[in-house]
């Protein structure tokens, strides 16, 4: 027999305890595990196809009100932008609106694919095909392998925000080309189709634009150029809000609030209601064992070493649920990842940080909890012990 | 005969809330190797004491208290320890098993304290079981056996290690006459096979009968002595 064996037998002295405390540390960390994963895979597609001389600039009330097209050639002509290209959010879904929804944009082709090379990737001749027809659109890979689009073939993509003359909600779109993203983990959930096509037939708003993206010289002029821009457009009835790529990728990926707050505050309340609940039961349960904690002394047990078995006890508690939880969460995470919405923040996969940020807590969480029965265990005097249990 | 354990001049306070109590003051006692000693008194009258200084689980205010010719009254925590494990074997009233472990288990844990192989401590519990004849009770938790099976496992627990010393404090107080007297056959068997000096703290003069002396402990001063 081994301390561990010792620590493990009392760990489930009171096995419905320990499983309903085991099942509260669980709860704490599938939280923990899911809401992190979240949050760094949120920022891992902000950093995606993000360019540091690149600036978006959009309405300064929200990104979600337009500009006029006018704004584009205004913005290409201030010093130090060098490109720029112009995009519509579409509202886009594919046959039912509740399941189907995923990032669409009307872009300016040639421009857009000048600038995005690198983050849509495609063969020579499926950029030609898509610069080329006017219905084309290209598609991110792993949209076209949920629903088995192919090359070459006609879908109909549908707006929850735009309609047509005709009264349609759906654009018939011809499959120019399957992109890739710059790197394997990079969501590729998106289509991007031709500015033009919706323009001409869409009910209203049209000849505005949604974002437009600024090339810059270098990111050193980014400062400068934004407030250029910026400058440019005060006082007009669209004013302008000009920020770099990532801090809008982010921004935009974030409208339902401030993740990282939002994560930090469930998890922080999650571990201190778990923190209070384990400590509390320890306590108790420590408690209980008075007497067999001073025998154990008796017999030569030094207190350091009950000290530690008792620490043991509780970081084995914590760490049980942890992995259980950890284990847990990255199951269900692969399950997102491959669901429409899952699939828009690319790879949810839980990472090695997230999964040894969880182990590390697990064994913190445990030594908190662990720490008062363990210094009552290493005070206490035989006599008392022995009196007391 | 030498001796095993000497208390010379020993003094002992409580503190009670702003009383101080003198439990001993200037208590002397020599147990010699081999010895088996019953310690009889009212209740308040030491005997409890005594035997948690004895076994190194309190410590005296003076005076010196030696082991086989060593002071062990100056030991710090961790030090008395250690000694208990090597030298002292416990028995207690209500024999202080740990419920979730086996008797088996329970036997070995002294052996947690030792560098024994796995397969040298399952040897000596083996054999620890077998002297107190509950071999065949090995895999029963203390819950599934009798008080005096589990008085017998508590003392295979204080032999496991093969201690010079054996400290029971009212090691039949649980039991009844005719398990009482089957333990004490085995206290008995214990100090005059295998050489073992007891010390055992009783109420009972039944039980003090199976020792080869008697001391009657009465305010802290040893008033009698029956062989």
């Amino acid at each position: 027999m081994t301390d561990f064996d010792l620590v493990w037998k009392n760990l489930f002295r009171k096995p419905l305890r320990t499983i309903l405390l085991t099942v509260s540390i669980f709860m704490a960390f599938l939280i923990f595990g899911i809401l992190t994963s979240l949050n760094v895979a949120l920022d891992r597609a902000s950093e995606s196809g993000s360019a540091s001389n690149r600036l978006v600039v959009s309405n300064k009330i929200n990104f979600t009100q337009s500009m006029p097209y006018a704004y584009v050639n205004r913005v290409a002509a201030i010093p130090g932008v060098t490109a720029v290209t112009y995009q519509n959010w579409f509202g886009a879904y594919y046959q039912d609106q509740r399941t189907s929804r995923f990032v669409g944009f009307a872009v300016d082709p040639e421009t857009y694919m000048a600038i995005f090379r690198d983050e849509a990737r495609l063969t020579d001749a499926e950029r030609q095909a898509f610069l080329s027809e006017r219905t084309g659109v290209i598609v991110g890979k792993s949209l076209a392998d949920r629903y088995g689009w192919r090359v070459g073939q006609t879908i109909p993509i549908s707006s929850n925000i735009y309609s047509q003359a005709n009264g349609r909600r759906s654009w018939d779109m011809k499959i120019s080309g399957i992109f890739t993203g710059a790197k394997p983990t990079d969501p590729t959930t998106a289509i991007y189709f031709h500015y033009d096509y919706m323009n001409e037939t869409i009910t209203f708003e049209r000849d505005q634009v949604g974002t437009i993206t600024v090339v810059t010289a270098s990111p050193d002029q980014n400062d400068q150029v934004a407030k250029a821009i910026d400058a440019n457009f005060a006082n007009s009835p669209a004013e302008t809000s000009t920020v770099d790529e990532k801090t809008f990728s982010r921004a935009f990926l974030k409208q339902a609030g401030d993740l990282n707050f939002i994560v930090t505050m469930v998890v922080s309340a999650a571990f201190a209601a778990i923190l209070m609940i384990v400590s509390t039961t320890l306590v108790s349960a420590m408690r209980e064992r008075t007497k067999e904690i001073g025998v154990m002394k008796t017999l030569g047990f030094s207190s350091p070493r009950v000290l530690r078995m008792v620490l043991g006890e509780a970081v084995l508690l914590s760490s049980l649920g942890a992995v259980l939880g950890l284990g847990t969460s990255a199951f269900i995470l692969t399950g997102l990842s491959k669901s429409p919405v899952g699939s828009s923040f690319g790879d949810l996969s839980m990472s090695p940080v997230v999964a040894l940020s969880g182990l590390a807590l697990a064994v913190s969480l445990g030594l908190v909890t662990g720490a008062i029965p363990a210094l009552s265990a290493l005070r206490m005097s035989i006599i008392e012990a022995l009196n007391r249990g | 005969m030498s001796a095993l354990i000497q208390l010379k001049n020993v003094k002992k306070t409580y503190k009670r809330g702003k009383e101080s109590i003198t439990i001993f003051d200037g208590l002397n006692l020599t147990i010699e190797q081999g010895d088996f000693v019953a310690i009889m008194g009212p209740s308040g009258s030491g005997k409890t004491t005594l035997l948690n200084l004895l076994g190194g689980t309190d410590r005296s205010d003076s005076g010196e208290i030696n082991f086989d010719g060593e002071r062990i009254d100056g030991y710090n925590e961790g030090q008395l320890a250690g000694w208990r494990a090597r030298s002292v074997g416990f028995i207690f009233q209500f024999y202080n098993l740990m419920p979730v472990l086996n008797a088996a288990q329970n036997v070995e844990l002294p052996l947690m304290l030792t560098k024994l192989s796995a397969g040298k401590r399952r040897a000596n519990v083996e054999t620890a079981l077998k002297i107190v004849g509950l071999w065949d009770r090995a895999k029963h938790r203390p819950k599934e056996l009798s008080g005096g099976q589990q008085q017998r496992v508590a003392i295979a627990r204080a032999i496991v290690s093969d201690p010079k010393f054996l400290l029971c404090d009212e090691p039949t107080g649980d039991l009844d006459r005719n398990t009482a007297n089957d333990i004490l056959g085995t206290l008995q068997q214990l100090n005059q096979e295998m050489g073992k000096t007891i010390v055992m703290v009783t109420h009972d003069p039944e039980a003090a009968r199976f020792a080869k002396r008697t001391l009657h402990l009465d305010k802290g001063v040893f008033a009698e002595v029956t062989q």
